[in-house]
């Protein structure tokens, strides 16, 4: 398990791998966004941690059809399937998720405080943003790996995914946002909603690989 | 051989698209029958039905929107079962009512929205408001052409069905999201209040052309979902009897 998550980290980082990519894209929506709403800087704090999240959750998206396409073009998909005689095929997904979200959106998470600058947040909730970041990305990569492994087999299956995987991702993008601004407004709550992600995290980490260790064996054939 | 496939209960019988088809070809008139009367009644009650003493006359809108909405979600948990139905019990037509439910249900949800936003101008002065409820049945119709857009994207059906019925059951998360949203979150959109403890709040010369215009939905739905099975087993038909021609054709000409 251990040689795997390095391995998929390895092939993450490499170029290509579109690591890098991720960030990229996640700089590029956030600069778009004051030309789209205009510059007004109040207006940019209030909902910097709104775009933040947006921002994230697509840049998160755009990597997952890669999860375990690669994979299956190679045929290493097919070793790790038959391998799941000795390990759950589901605790393999799970590597696969760790070290996909490791890889590319871990950097997101370290991005976010500097985008956050951009977009002239308060410190306090510049860091509540990157934290309610850094316990909810999890949850997407996870809920991803479902619709990446069912989509594994379509040839262009990357939009699909989105599509699939958008409407399952909307809780983490609410409570997400609620923490963050929670963090700043004061009578709304900031530990609840931080609480209540992390809980989502940690159910789509039961529920994530198990179904889509199930998807990948009925595709497998 | 007779005795020994008629052993089993109906629903192993069912498994023989042969006997499924049989069966809708008995049943459809009469559910057909049933939800036609059932809607005129249930219709003729509700114009009879007096005006709300504060809505006024734009209640009668309850008396479809609500069916939509319970269907939208109920048609979710027919697909859920019918996932049940492929993944663990491998029944043959579960996955043929997943995939006829889909388009139904989706095209239910969007009434259930549709009804709602125009009910929701006069009443709450806006046509959508972005709260617990309306969003999340919002998510149920994405989902439902999620699913749909994932069983159109293979052509094989023996390999969409595992896919889709796993990702049917991921979704199903939403549907208690949904019933409870009005509870857990105060929302614009007025708590449950047909079924809920201590009776339902609405006044029974309401109440009564409400649930039958209920069951006449639902009976609808239930024609319109056999049907739908039914076109999708001859369709599956027609596509290997193409191929059997297909080949058939292949060997003359050699």
């Amino acid at each position: 398990m251990g040689a795997l998550f390095i391995r998929d980290a390895r092939l993450g980082l490499r170029a290509g791998g579109g690591a890098l990519v991720g960030i990229l894209f996640f700089l590029a929506v956030i600069a778009v966004v004051p030309f789209g709403v205009g510059p007004d800087l109040k207006l940019l704090a209030r909902i910097g941690a709104a775009m933040l999240w947006i921002g994230a959750l697509l840049a998160t998206l755009l990597g997952l059809d890669r999860l375990f396409q690669a994979d299956r073009e190679d045929g290493s998909l097919d070793i790790l399937i038959m391998a799941s005689e000795r390990h759950m095929l589901a605790l393999t997904v799970l590597v696969k998720c760790l070290a996909h979200w490791t890889v590319s959106v871990l950097p997101l998470v370290i991005a976010a405080p500097l985008l956050g600058l951009f977009m002239n947040m308060e410190p306090v909730a510049i860091g509540a943003t990157t934290l309610t970041l850094l316990i909810g990305t999890p949850a997407i990569t996870l809920i991803g790996a479902v619709g990446a492994a069912v989509a594994v087999s379509l040839p262009r299956g990357g939009l699909l995914v989105s599509v699939i995987v958008l409407p399952l991702t909307i809780p983490v993008l609410i409570f997400g946002v609620s923490a963050s601004y929670g963090a700043i407004e004061d009578p709304a709550p900031f530990l609840a909603p931080l609480l209540i992600l992390g809980a989502i995290t940690l159910f789509f980490a039961v529920i994530g690989p198990w179904a889509a260790a199930a998807a990948l064996k009925s595709s497998a054939d | 051989m007779s005795n020994v496939s008629s052993k089993p209960g109906r629903w192993i019988d069912l498994a023989n698209p042969t006997r499924f088809l049989n069966l809708a070809e008995s049943v459809l008139p009469w559910l057909g029958a049933m939800t036609l009367i059932t809607l005129a009644i249930g219709f003729w009650m509700s114009m009879a039905a007096p005006d709300d003493y504060q809505q006024g006359v734009t209640v009668k809108i309850m008396f479809i929107h609500v069916p939509f909405a319970w269907l939208s979600m109920m048609c979710y948990t027919v697909m859920s079962i019918a996932a049940l139905g492929t993944l663990v019990w491998r029944h043959p037509l579960a996955d043929v009512a997943a995939k006829a439910a889909a388009p139904i249900g989706a095209v239910f949800t969007a009434l259930a929205l549709i009804t709602g936003s125009l009910w929701g101008k006069p009443m709450w002065g806006t046509w959508w408001v972005w709260d617990a409820r309306l969003t999340s049945v919002f998510v149920l119709f994405l989902m439902y052409l999620g699913v749909i857009a994932l069983t159109r994207a293979m052509d094989d059906p023996a390999k969409s069905a595992k896919v889709t019925a796993i990702l049917t059951l991921v979704g199903f998360v939403n549907i208690p999201i949904i019933k409870f949203s009005v509870n857990w979150w105060n929302t614009l959109h007025q708590p449950a209040s047909v079924i809920r403890m201590g009776g339902s709040t609405i006044d029974p010369s309401l109440l009564r052309p409400l649930l039958v215009m209920a069951i006449g939905f639902t009976l609808l739905f239930f024609t319109l979902h056999i049907m739908a099975m039914r076109n999708e087993i001859w369709r599956r038909r027609v596509t290997a009897m193409r191929r059997i021609a297909a080949r058939s054709a292949e060997r003359k000409d050699t």
